[in-house]
């Protein structure tokens, strides 16, 4: 911030540009602003198409020619639910969400915080550890855990999904830790002095203060399980009764051969509460996507 | 912290003996150790059961014939030398894969560069702009394939309509072995949502007066793009590129989806039976594909653990790579990193 009286007196001394320079720069302005408004309309037409095809009826949704739904079908909306169980496939969704949520929560927010504000010998390389085990395809420990949990017997069922959760998940660890390292270390030794003991400190000091990462983590992991299809896949394909959203979507052609319209009608239903929620906590959001970027 | 040496000295101003005061932080720090490793237990329990128990015992199982219900029988290297010299299967995945992420994450990563580039030199709107492109990202993976799939129907989807109307023959799409990679990096561009907020945030990041001392020395807006925006932000490309790589390693869902739905679109009876992993032609079937099929379709374990052991190589190999020649490639600003 000390830097920016500085460009300030410059452009105090600068004098205007000249006509052809000014020129120049509102033609860039405008060519920018039409390519802008080119792409997001690129961006935004796949949903307009989703939109239109979810009330059509079948026959029109399969031939090719009118892009206007004609005539307007709002029926499909509430024929999804009884062509299809998307209730129990949502109920099951939401299991694995808050259970999950829940417990990676739980179980990683002291590991990050021994990760973060407590000293210790092999801190760093248990870190390192954490961030290979972020970085490795799942597929490579997939058929060992499949093979245990059939020993189990809990194939077919969402557990397999749930309990890993329960013990730490490196990318919320991860992530964690990079908000609690923000904390200032003042706030913390003022807590030691008032003869806080660490796990006071963690439970009042670090989680009041750390309220928006925490947030941000417990956002990724809805998002993450509510879009996860390969494990729900490898655990729950041959037992519909524990299909979570995305495996049943994924099987609804199968059941319903090719209704196009049905589908989309579908995929809208969806897509519909994550794009509230993130309406709702937008600033959580894209101050959690920068994190992980800008700290990475 | 500027107590505790005061009542240290309080401490030996009232002469407690040494020994007393070394074993009694002995024993402090004994419980600190041990508050510590109860914070960390969820973890330490977690990477054994769930991280470092099936890896080796992936291995181990590698090294043997497996099919879930009667006992693994020992069978040497012969997974391992079916998989790098019969399986005819193998080296197209890996090919696909390759592809994947030679070509769709550059792709992606340049997308998702641009578009923000645009949003941040918008005059007005930024917040607006941002919105519309990350909202494709926040589609779920599978909604967001099971509806590209329809878009690109070669003869009843939006797309190829909307271009017969321009007067171009569209092509097929997820129908053909050439066209169905290429529809799914199409897919994955919708989607950079993410890597754009990132890029976009670096790029408003940039410090005004690197620009404006550039312009003083007579830089154009792209020498100002590739001497002072592309280094500030480099460590923030590097991320994506690494991410977008062993996202790369990965890549199933999309694959896997687009494959089932656009194959039943072309029996139109969606036969279950058909064995359409990698439609059409095994054009989608990458390396992650592949593995599934073997261990969790045909159930050859031991087999799927080889391919598996195979895909840990690589993706360390990489992860390695990435982190060692960083110092290189990256420009990071302030002493922090």
């Amino acid at each position: 911030m000390s830097t920016a009286t500085v460009p300030a007196s410059a452009s105090l001394v600068r004098r205007k540009p000249p006509a052809s320079v000014r020129r120049r720069r509102f033609l860039l302005a405008v060519a920018n602003h039409s390519v802008l408004i080119v792409t997001a309309t690129l961006f935004l037409a796949p949903f307009v198409f989703i939109f239109l095809t979810s009330l059509m009826t079948s026959d029109q949704a399969l031939s090719p020619g009118h892009l206007w739904p004609h005539p307007f079908r709002w029926q499909n909306f509430a024929d999804v639910f009884h062509k299809s169980p998307l209730w129990r496939w949502t109920l099951n969704s939401m299991i694995y969400m808050g259970l999950a949520t829940l417990g990676l929560l739980i179980s990683s927010i002291p590991v990050a915080y021994a990760l973060s504000r407590i000293r210790w010998r092999g801190r760093n390389a248990v870190f390192v550890i954490v961030l290979i085990a972020l970085m490795l395809p799942p597929q490579v420990s997939v058929v060992p855990l499949y093979v245990m949990w059939a020993k189990l017997h809990l194939v077919g069922t969402l557990w397999p999904l749930i309990i890993p959760n329960w013990l730490g998940d490196a990318f919320s660890i991860f992530l964690l830790r990079q908000f609690f390292l923000t904390i200032p270390e003042e706030y913390l030794d003022a807590a030691r002095v008032d003869g806080c003991g660490e796990l006071r400190i963690l439970t009042t000091v670090v989680l009041r203060l750390a309220k928006p990462g925490i947030a941000a983590v417990a956002l990724f992991s809805i998002l993450y399980t509510f879009n996860d299809f390969f494990l729900p896949l490898l655990y729950t394909i041959d037992s519909p009764d524990h299909w979570t959203v995305p495996i049943g979507l994924s099987q609804f052609r199968s059941l319903h051969q090719v209704q196009w319209n049905l589908t989309m009608a579908a995929t809208l239903l969806v897509m519909a509460p994550v794009i509230v929620l993130f309406f709702l906590a937008q600033k959580v959001f894209v101050e959690g996507v920068t994190l992980t970027g800008v700290k990475g | 912290m500027s107590l505790t040496p005061s009542v240290d000295a309080g401490a030996a101003a009232i002469a407690a003996p040494a020994i007393d005061r070394s074993r009694a932080k002995r024993k402090a720090a004994w419980r600190r150790r041990r508050f510590v490793l109860l914070l960390m237990s969820p973890w330490i329990v977690g990477f054994a059961v769930f991280f470092g128990y099936p890896i080796v015992f992936s291995a181990y199982l590698s090294f043997t014939h497996y099919d879930l219900l009667s006992p693994a029988r020992w069978v040497g290297t012969a997974n391992y030398r079916y998989l790098f010299h019969d399986d005819p299967l193998v080296w197209p995945a890996v090919k696909n894969t390759l592809w994947i992420i030679g070509i769709g994450v550059p792709l992606q990563v340049l997308a998702a560069f641009g578009i923000a580039l645009m949003v941040a030199r918008a005059r007005s709107g930024i917040g607006f702009f941002r919105t519309i492109f990350y909202l494709p990202a926040l589609a779920p993976p599978v909604v967001a394939t099971l509806a590209f799939v329809y878009l690109l129907n070669p003869a009843t989807g939006p797309v190829n309509i909307a271009l017969s109307h321009l007067g171009i023959n569209g092509p097929l799409w997820f129908q053909s072995p050439q066209w169905s990679k290429p529809s799914l990096v199409l897919l994955g561009m919708w989607g950079v949502g993410n890597t754009m907020i990132i890029f976009l945030a670096a790029i408003l990041d940039v410090p005004k007066h690197l620009y404006e001392s550039a312009e003083l020395d007579g830089a154009g807006p792209f020498q100002r793009l590739r001497w002072v925006t592309l280094p500030t932000i480099s460590p923030v490309i590097l991320f994506s590129v690494v991410i977008g790589v062993i996202q790369g390693l990965q890549y199933f869902t999309q694959a896997y989806v687009a494959a089932n739905v656009a194959s039943g679109q072309a029996s139109q009876a969606g036969d279950q039976t058909v064995n359409n992993y990698g439609y059409p032609e095994g054009s989608t079937l990458f390396y992650p594909v592949l593995l599934y099929q073997q261990g969790f379709r045909y159930f050859n374990m031991g087999y799927a653990s080889a391919l598996s052991i195979l895909l840990l190589g690589v993706a360390f190999a990489v992860t390695l790579f990435i982190i060692v020649n960083s110092r290189r490639w990256v420009h990071y600003t302030g002493a922090e990193r």
